[in-house]
């Protein structure tokens, strides 16, 4: 198969938990070096299609293509931060090794960590801002360092394109621009990543390639021409009204409805 | 006496013979078992234990032999396919962890004590005594006994060492493990598959009534003591050794003293102490911790009261410790230890019955405030 130049590549994907499909037949192209978002209203099947796209889960039909391959001939070069949410962060360990998990695979079986993959480990938490907390039990930590620990993790790994659930999800406003700073890094190194994200108005700011998904795909391109005010209408059905015509919100009041409406 | 008992468990031979194959029955549940909690498998191990109940009786009724390899082979067999039967619903169907659980739990376990009574009445096999693996009868250990408690334990322990960065990841983050191309279901069967061994080693000594409790107390004892893991899976494996010894030693003082209940009435006694006594997450500490946020609060709503105060027309009479508790609402001896917090950390003095803040004060109320 020849490199048609594109980080991933979703052809006529459908997952369907318990014969109810959620998602339906989505065709994604997206290209190396963009941060791009994935918007949608709630149960629209967001995160489903990142673990789709990661094989976490089934697909009933379709195909997912990493750098014009398939995912289980390139998870090396694939990159994962789950939700926050979904470990139990009461577990005996503290953020250094959190991170050092990301390195497991290359460490290889059997064998143990040594300080060379100590001190990587150490440079992500330093690029996450999370140095000084390296040896901090990872139930002490707030929802926003916990967040980081988990980019950290990720990052160590080198991968070529990230998939990251929710992020921002719950993190304080000092965790939110230290981490689209990192992201913004990431792309500018030429990095792909592909982030489920809740808030509509900081879309076009942090964004530059948007999927706004429903279930179905509604669109799925370059910022400018995909987040407009019809499509947006399209995913998230009338109660978008309040968006004018280039796709701008107008006041502050709309803002906060905004992202009542993603939340 | 206390010499009589290390003389015995050192030179008499039946004695040594039961508190190895405790010892060692209890390092390698309090080993595996860590994973178990930490997995969220506690009642799994439960499950496992009354699901290998069938396997020792069908062992048994097959092959006529009281081999403990044998037996322990047909309860692993039973356990293990019970505790994929429980993997499987859960995740095919939409039946709950729980209600699996409780589902093979009763059925297996029904059945084995089906068989049990079908062994009792068969005539040739009376004394099989198969009934001790209900709640464990330690005294009956025999050398071959503990040999196979010791040869299985160590081959499930020696996996988990080799397989220790893998087993830590699997059991924090099975979604991320997944993602990171690592064969997780097969990580996952292996890890159930030791736990089954380390289970069925100890039925014949616990029972598998009480066979969980060696599972599940020792690594929830471990985890008061400390935050990471390495230490948790070596206390817990310690503390499953060391009343393992003592169960089997009081076992053998006491005429008809069954194992298990022993073993396990120790180790509540380990959870009980840790629960209660252990530094960070004792209850004693907690409370402890509790407290000190609440003086700690009140100080700075203290701090708060004398800033707005301290200019105004009633001054004197707002800032005067007396009248402390009649404005704060507080009781005499709550405001009182208040009182001198905020004094001994230097946010107020006390000049003639007054409270007057300090620099370092009045800036600890400003920051208060702007929270």
């Amino acid at each position: 198969m020849t490199d048609n130049g594109l980080a991933l590549e979703i052809r006529d994907l459908t997952v369907a938990y318990q014969e109810k499909p959620v998602l339906w037949d989505i065709d994604l192209q997206v290209p190396k070096g963009v941060l791009m978002a994935i918007v949608g209203p709630n149960g629209a099947g967001k995160s489903t299609l990142i673990k789709a796209a990661l094989g976490l889960v089934p697909a009933a039909a379709g195909q997912v293509l990493i750098h014009s391959r398939p995912y289980l001939q390139q998870r090396g070069l694939v990159g994962y931060v789950p939700q926050r949410g979904s470990v139990d962060w009461d577990f005996p360990t503290n953020a250094l090794d959190v991170v050092l998990m990301g390195l497991y695979r290359q460490i290889g079986w059997i064998r143990r960590p040594r300080r060379r993959e100590r001190e990587m480990a150490m440079e992500s938490l330093n690029t996450v801002g999370m140095a000084d907390y390296a040896d901090r039990q990872i139930s002490q930590l707030s929802g926003g360092q916990q967040q980081r620990v988990f980019l950290a993790r990720a990052l160590v790994q080198d991968a070529q394109i990230y998939f990251m659930d929710e992020p921002f999800a719950g993190v304080d406003a000092t965790t939110e621009r230290a981490i689209i700073a990192v992201l913004r890094q990431l792309r500018d190194a030429g990095k792909t990543l592909i982030v489920v994200h809740h808030d509509l108005h900081t879309v076009s700011e942090y964004f530059d390639w948007l999927t706004l998904l429903n279930v179905r795909c509604i669109a799925n391109g370059p910022i400018d021409d995909t987040f407009t005010s019809d499509n947006l209408r399209q995913t998230y059905g009338g109660r978008v009204a309040f968006i004018t015509e280039d796709g701008e919100l107008p006041d502050d009041r709309s803002r906060t409805d905004s992202k009542l409406i993603a939340a | 006496m206390l010499g009589n008992i290390l003389y015995d468990l050192l030179f008499d031979y039946t004695l040594r013979t039961v508190a190895l194959g405790t010892a060692a029955l209890g390092l390698t549940s309090g080993i595996l078992g860590s994973f178990a909690v930490l997995r969220k498998q506690s009642l799994l191990g439960d499950a496992i234990a009354h699901a290998a109940l069938p396997g020792v009786a069908l062992a048994f009724l097959l092959t006529g032999s009281r081999d403990p390899l044998l037996l322990v082979l047909g309860a692993a067999l039973a356990g293990w396919l019970g505790a994929l039967f429980v993997m499987g619903v859960t995740r095919q169907t939409r039946i709950k962890q729980d209600a699996a659980l409780g589902v093979v739990l009763s059925v297996f376990f029904g059945f084995g004590m089906v068989l049990l009574t079908i062994i009792q009445r068969m005539p040739t096999a009376s004394k099989a005594g198969l009934d001790r693996f209900l709640f464990g009868q330690a005294a009956t250990l025999l050398a071959r006994d503990v040999l196979t408690t010791a040869g299985l334990g160590s081959i499930a322990v020696t996996i988990v060492i080799l397989l220790w960065k893998e087993f830590k990841l699997l059991s924090f983050d099975p979604a991320y493990t997944q993602s990171m191309g690592y064969p997780v279901q097969r990580l996952d069967v292996l890890l159930t598959t030791l736990t089954v061994i380390a289970i069925v080693v100890g039925l014949q000594t616990v029972g598998v009534v009480l066979m969980s409790a060696m599972l599940v107390a020792p690594a929830a004892a471990a985890r008061q003591w400390t935050n990471r893991l390495e230490p948790m899976v070596l206390l817990s494996g310690t503390f499953g050794a060391l009343v393992g010894v003592l169960g089997a030693i009081t076992s053998a003082q006491v005429a008809q003293l069954p194992t298990g209940p022993t073993i396990v009435l120790y180790m509540s006694g380990v959870v009980l102490v840790s629960l209660m006594i252990a530094p960070e997450r004792g209850v004693v500490a907690q409370l402890r911790r509790r407290r000190r946020q609440r003086v700690q609060f009140a100080a700075e709503v203290l701090t708060i009261h004398l800033l707005n105060h301290e200019s105004g027309t009633n001054a004197e009479f707002e800032t005067a410790i007396v009248h402390l508790q009649q404005h704060l609402q507080w009781d005499k001896e709550f405001a009182q230890r208040v009182t001198r917090w905020i004094v001994t950390n230097g946010l107020a003095e006390r000049t003639d019955g007054h409270l007057r803040l300090t620099a370092y004060g009045r800036e600890t109320a400003r920051r208060a405030m702007t929270h």
